[in-house]
């Protein structure tokens, strides 16, 4: 019942952070969003495999190789954004700032735990259903290793320069914003939107003291 | 068989009740999906209190002192066990080919894995395709119906509580006839599943800000993929706020 939360879901997770978050460099002009998908995870894969300093949990580390290589490949703004709905238009420049900063923070230091455990992992990428043209495309992918392979979906939209950005991933069908919604909207209608900030603060100081 | 099915209305009056103690304690602020919160949220507490003290300690032992090849056949054993009754579940969704693959899964494994405990059945590519009762119930239409988190058992919905019965009349562990056996082996069965969640279980009090409301969240997504068998039709579309203009208030 709670496969969801299995170990290998978890890598899933930790893969799909951290591939969602990609390579950095070169992307060709044409590139079509599901060889996007294969190109970035693989290159995330093959740097956690090289450093063996990531598989003792190093956040410096992670946060260093999420910053290069995850980052570039992502729309952190529109992820933040609809993770905190409708919430986000009250926010000032500064809060906004300050949410996807903390959100981040969250995120990384969650995963970065638990990446020892990528290990033989191997990324399939289904065929992709969409037309040539499309702004926003949905790629399906799975995580095989060991046992049953983990679906782990994303969402892609094509940015103003033609390059595909990441904005939402799913692993076994739990939408990452989507879980964040409504914790978010919850902590904002009680506490507004500095409240979710302290809280997001606070979440990311206890996990900082409980990872040292 | 019958004595499982004798304990299904004590689940039906389990959350009856608890719809009807909790139902005028719900305010404005109430999410659809979850009319019964308050109730939830206390019977989480008793989960989590009773994990904490009890079953994770013994799951972590077990993970720590048992050699890993033997956990992973013991997993094993479990999951082949689990595929003759998922064999049932495809068949009843009327789903061919999944329903031919979990059979050959367990017909593969119970003969050549040795009663389960070698999976050759994924070596030669046969790939599971886990069904229960509840899946099936959904696979034919059955609302969700509100959210509940079970004693002992933990998240579920009133459609998957109805279904357990079903599926645990079924379950091979349960009607062994040995009673110490039967004990034993379902408590083993128990004492795999938590094992098998030790990492994952820290990850989700990390990531959460509340992790009542993220377990939830997480569990009914779950579920309406797995039903949908990872091919869920798009709920309402996510807005964006950040491609309008941000208008700060001084709100």
């Amino acid at each position: 019942m709670n496969r969801f939360l299995s170990r290998r879901a978890l890598f899933a997770w930790i893969l799909g952070a951290s591939c969602a978050l990609g390579a950095m460099g070169a992307h060709a002009a044409e590139e079509p969003a599901d060889a996007f998908i294969k190109r970035v995870s693989s290159d995330i894969l093959d740097a956690i495999k090289a450093d063996k300093t990531i598989h003792t949990g190093d956040v410096n580390k992670i946060t260093t190789l999420v910053d290069q290589r995850v980052m570039p490949n992502v729309n952190f703004l529109r992820m933040t954004a609809s993770a905190v709905g409708p919430g986000w238009r009250q926010a000032t420049p500064e809060q906004q700032k300050r949410l996807q900063e903390e959100f981040k923070i969250l995120l990384v230091r969650t995963y970065s735990g638990a990446l020892g455990q990528v290990s033989d992992q191997t990324i399939a990428v289904k065929p992709l259903r969409a037309a040539a043209d499309d702004k926003e495309v949905l790629v399906r992918t799975e995580v095989r290793g060991k046992g049953d392979p983990i679906q782990l979906d994303y969402r892609v939209e094509k940015a103003a320069d033609g390059s595909w950005k990441v904005y939402n991933m799913n692993v076994m069908g739990i939408w990452l914003v989507e879980n964040y919604k409504t914790q978010f909207a919850q902590e904002i209608n009680t506490k507004g939107v500095d409240g979710l900030i302290a809280s997001l603060a606070d979440r990311n100081k206890a996990n900082a003291r409980a990872g040292k | 068989m019958t004595q499982a099915l004798q304990r299904w209305p004590v689940y039906v009056a389990l959350v009856v009740v608890a719809a009807m103690s909790t139902g005028c304690a719900t305010g404005p602020n109430a999410n659809p999906k979850d009319p019964l919160e308050p109730m939830n949220r206390s019977v989480s507490r008793f989960n989590d209190s009773l994990d904490e003290n009890v079953l994770k300690p013994v799951a972590t032992t077990y993970k720590d002192s048992t050699p890993e090849l033997l956990q992973k056949g013991v997993r094993n054993v479990f999951n082949n066990l689990s595929d003759i009754w998922s064999t049932v579940n495809n068949g009843l969704q009327l789903k061919g080919r999944d329903t031919a693959e979990s059979l050959m899964r367990s017909v593969v494994n119970t003969v050549f894995g040795i009663y389960g405990i070698f999976d050759v059945a994924t070596e030669i590519g046969l790939e599971r395709h886990p069904e229960d009762f509840g899946q099936t119930l959904g696979a034919w239409g059955v609302p969700n119906g509100p959210y509940v988190v079970l004693p002992f058992f933990g998240p579920s919905t009133v459609r998957d509580t109805a279904g357990m019965p079903v599926d645990t009349s079924a379950d091979y562990v349960r009607n062994l006839d040995h009673i110490p056996t039967r004990n034993s082996a379902m408590a083993l069965r128990v004492v795999e599943k938590r094992a098998d969640l030790l990492g994952a279980s820290g990850l989700l009090s990390e990531a959460a800000i509340d992790k009542y409301s993220f377990t939830r969240d997480a569990y009914l997504q779950y579920r309406r993929n797995q039903i949908y068998d990872g091919n869920p039709p798009d709920e309402d579309e996510l807005v964006d706020p950040s491609a309008e203009p941000a208008v700060p208030s001084s709100k």
